[in-house]
């Protein structure tokens, strides 16, 4: 497998009105690895996702899909590319095994018919092959809506908030798919806000409101944010969190369980802060979570769109 | 890229087929605007409203009166000896035609002079004329041939003894009945075409499926032809629906070419087409392309001579009407349906719609993006 990145984009921007919802943003992905892309609501997620796929021309940056130019290349990309929307873009008013075949005369697959019996069997759906597309429940609309999307076999899988109210058993089939998927040299940008799935990839990005925060694997994550956390045990530990958080040097208190979590840029400073109730409860090092990082992030980013008007 | 678009049209095809609306629009729409109308196109009035002005009192116009009342056509006022009275009503509407019985009437038929007689239509309502026409006619002639006897028997031989002048206003081209029919193709066409079009782009856009259509391979002028031949196929079975109840229930004569018809109809249908395409651009929702439609309906069914009649426009609306292609097909159909038009005469209303298919496709195919936003 060649190591040229799969999908690599540099300063990519988009401007909607006077508004910029994709601010300079960079992105590479290494062939057959699984990027999470993580962000708060209107942060520029699928705005970002639309660009690399085609459906949005970026107002400034540049980039390669597969080593194919993003400007100039734009149908060859569509091609080898998969994409699922974040809303159900297939045709509710067709049947599923008439959805599948659609996707398949438009790619001009070979084998149309077995094709899409194929999926229907992996699907598990061969019995219900003629059941409206928008009569499945939302569990079942994601299965069909990735099936159609890697019925071509593209070498790009993009998929922007797959699981979204999704049950547990399903997303966990769900994962393991992309996975296997990934196994045989597929590449995938996943967006999510699912702090389990972000653990599920092999590396993430981070964007709130356009801006790139931060990318790499989790570890890279969560040393590059610098947070340092403490777990407190003890008698209602966890009521603590609000009154803790107004501390100087405390970035936030969360409650888990009867235990309370809190972290901070400097751990001196921590410590320091949860002092007074060092008597009662037992404040022991722990690992900043990703969930720790992402808020962090997130309420810094906040601040700078607020003053920046 | 035949394939894709295969795919489109085959896609469609099964949308509509499962749309129930659809269904109906295709059918059941032209056959109800044919009825409704149809009442019109093939109408025999009852109780029309007629004012007789009879000048000469004598008991040749009497028995006319009687016998036109007879008829059973007729509500009947008479307003004797009071000159202008009778266009009066006419003016306000509250009659429908006027038969006006000069002051030397009964001297002149009794001389064998053949005497006028005059009848005044209000012709906005073109359809009731002919048989208004007819009745009166008839009566006429029923309450002469009971009066002529003795002497003036040898009056009912040779030319009619009397002269009906029919004088239609308001309506100086007269269009009777059978105009209605290129008019409904017209207006049907239009509807399905035009609505029909643009609702079905914006219904993907709407409910999301447009952006996973994009991602794809598809090209945009792909979806396009792929949305555009399946209703296309609906108009070439509205035409026919409409023509077949036209031609076979109502006796609508056909004096001109079917080939040239259907040559000029297929025009007429890719303008729309085209306009459908181009609202769908300019809009963002199913709705407001619904709307959109009706704004260009509106116009079309008012101005296009469908309802009124061309001439009797004021210029300003002349000029739209210019604008709007139902206009030009509408003149089309009833040249070649009604006048027999060959092709010389048909080249220039049919290079104005060429014109509007240029234009309206350019705006289209330029502003049909292949992206989201
Ligand atoms: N076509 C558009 N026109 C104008 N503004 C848009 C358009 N598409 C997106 N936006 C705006 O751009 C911002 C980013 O939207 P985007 O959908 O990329 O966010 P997101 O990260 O995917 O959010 P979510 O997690 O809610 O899906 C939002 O504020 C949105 O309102
Ligand atoms: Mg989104």
């Amino acid at each position: 497998m060649s190591k040229a990145p799969a999908i690599s984009v540099r300063g990519l921007t988009k401007r909607f009105g006077p508004r910029t919802v994709v601010d300079h943003v960079d992105l590479t992905v290494m062939p057959g690895r699984i990027c999470g892309f993580l962000g708060p609501n209107g942060s520029g997620k699928t705005t970002t996702l639309r660009m690399i796929c085609g459906l949005l021309i970026p107002d400034a940056g540049e980039g390669e899909v597969l080593g194919l130019d993003l400007s100039t290349k734009r149908r060859a990309i569509k091609h080898q590319i998969g994409y699922m929307t974040q809303k159900f873009g297939l045709f509710s008013d067709l049947s599923i095994a008439e959805n599948l075949e659609f996707i398949a005369r438009v790619y001009r697959l070979d084998r149309r018919k077995e094709r899409v019996a194929e999926t229907l069997e992996k699907l598990g759906l061969t019995s219900r092959a003629d059941q409206l597309a928008g009569k499945l429940s939302g569990g079942w609309k994601q299965r069909l809506a990735l099936a159609a999307a890697v019925m071509h076999e593209p070498k790009i899988l993009l998929l922007d908030e797959p699981t979204a109210g999704v049950d547990p058993q399903a997303r966990r089939e769900f994962w393991d798919q992309i996975h296997a998927l990934a196994a045989e040299g597929m590449t995938v940008l996943v967006s999510t806000h699912y702090m389990d799935e972000a653990e599920r990839c092999h590396e993430i990005a981070y964007i709130a409101y356009g801006v790139m925060l931060a990318r790499g694997t989790i570890g890279e994550v969560i040393a590059g944010s610098g947070l340092s956390a403490l777990q407190g045990e003890g008698p209602s530990a966890d009521r603590l969190a609000a009154e803790i958080e107004q501390r100087p040097g405390v970035a936030m208190a969360a409650p888990f369980g009867t235990s309370l979590h809190v972290c901070g840029p400097d751990p001196v400073a921590l410590r320091a802060a949860v002092e007074p109730w060092a008597d009662r409860i037992n404040f022991t090092p722990a690992e900043p979570s990703l969930e720790d990082v992402f808020i962090h992030l997130m309420r810094g980013a906040t601040d700078n769109s607020v003053e920046a008007r | 890229m035949w394939e894709r678009i295969g795919a489109m049209i085959f896609k469609e095809v099964r949308q509509m087929a499962r749309d129930p609306s659809t269904i109906a629009m295709m059918f059941f729409f032209p056959i109800i605007q044919l009825v409704i109308f149809g009442y019109a196109i093939n109408n025999d009035p009852r109780h029309l409203p007629l004012v007789v002005e009879a000048n000469d009192n004598s008991a040749f116009s009497r028995s006319i009166v009687s016998a036109l009342r007879t008829t059973g056509y007729f509500d009947i006022t008479e307003v004797a000896g009071s000159y202008g009275e009778a266009d009066r009503l006419i003016a306000e509407g509250k009659a429908q035609f006027a038969l006006t019985i000069p002051t030397d009437f009964a001297r002149r038929l009794v001389r064998g002079e053949r005497p006028q007689l005059l009848l005044t239509a209000d012709a906005t309502d073109p359809a009731s004329t002919g048989p208004a026409v007819a009745a009166v006619n008839e009566a006429v002639a029923e309450a002469l041939a009971r009066d002529l006897i003795g002497p003036l028997a040898g009056r009912q031989q040779g030319p009619p003894p009397i002269d009906l002048v029919l004088h239609r206003s308001y309506n100086p081209e007269g269009i009777t009945s059978h105009n209605t029919v290129p008019g409904l193709l017209a207006i049907i066409l239009s509807m399905t075409m035009v609505a029909l079009t643009s609702m079905s782009v914006t219904r993907e856009t709407e409910q999301g499926t447009m952006e996973n259509l994009l991602a794809t391979p598809l090209r945009p002028v792909e979806v396009m032809v792929g949305k555009i031949v399946p209703y296309f196929l609906l108009g070439f079975v509205q035409v026919c629906v409409v023509l077949g109840f036209a031609i076979v229930v109502f006796e609508v004569p056909f004096v001109g070419s079917l080939g040239l018809l259907l040559a000029v109809t297929l025009l007429f249908t890719l303008v729309s087409l085209a306009l459908g395409f181009t609202i769908s651009t300019l809009v963002e929702s199913q709705v407001q392309s619904m709307m959109a439609s009706m704004l260009y309906l509106m116009p079309s069914i008012l101005l296009s001579g469908f309802a009124f009649p061309y001439r009797g426009m004021p210029v300003w609306a002349q000029w739209l009407a210019e604008l709007l292609p139902p206009t030009h097909y509408i003149r089309l159909v009833r040249g070649i349906m009604l006048k027999g038009w060959e092709w010389p005469l048909v080249l220039p209303e049919s290079g104005k719609l060429v014109l509007m298919l240029l234009v309206l496709g350019t705006i289209a195919v330029r502003r049909y993006r292949d992206t989201v936003a």
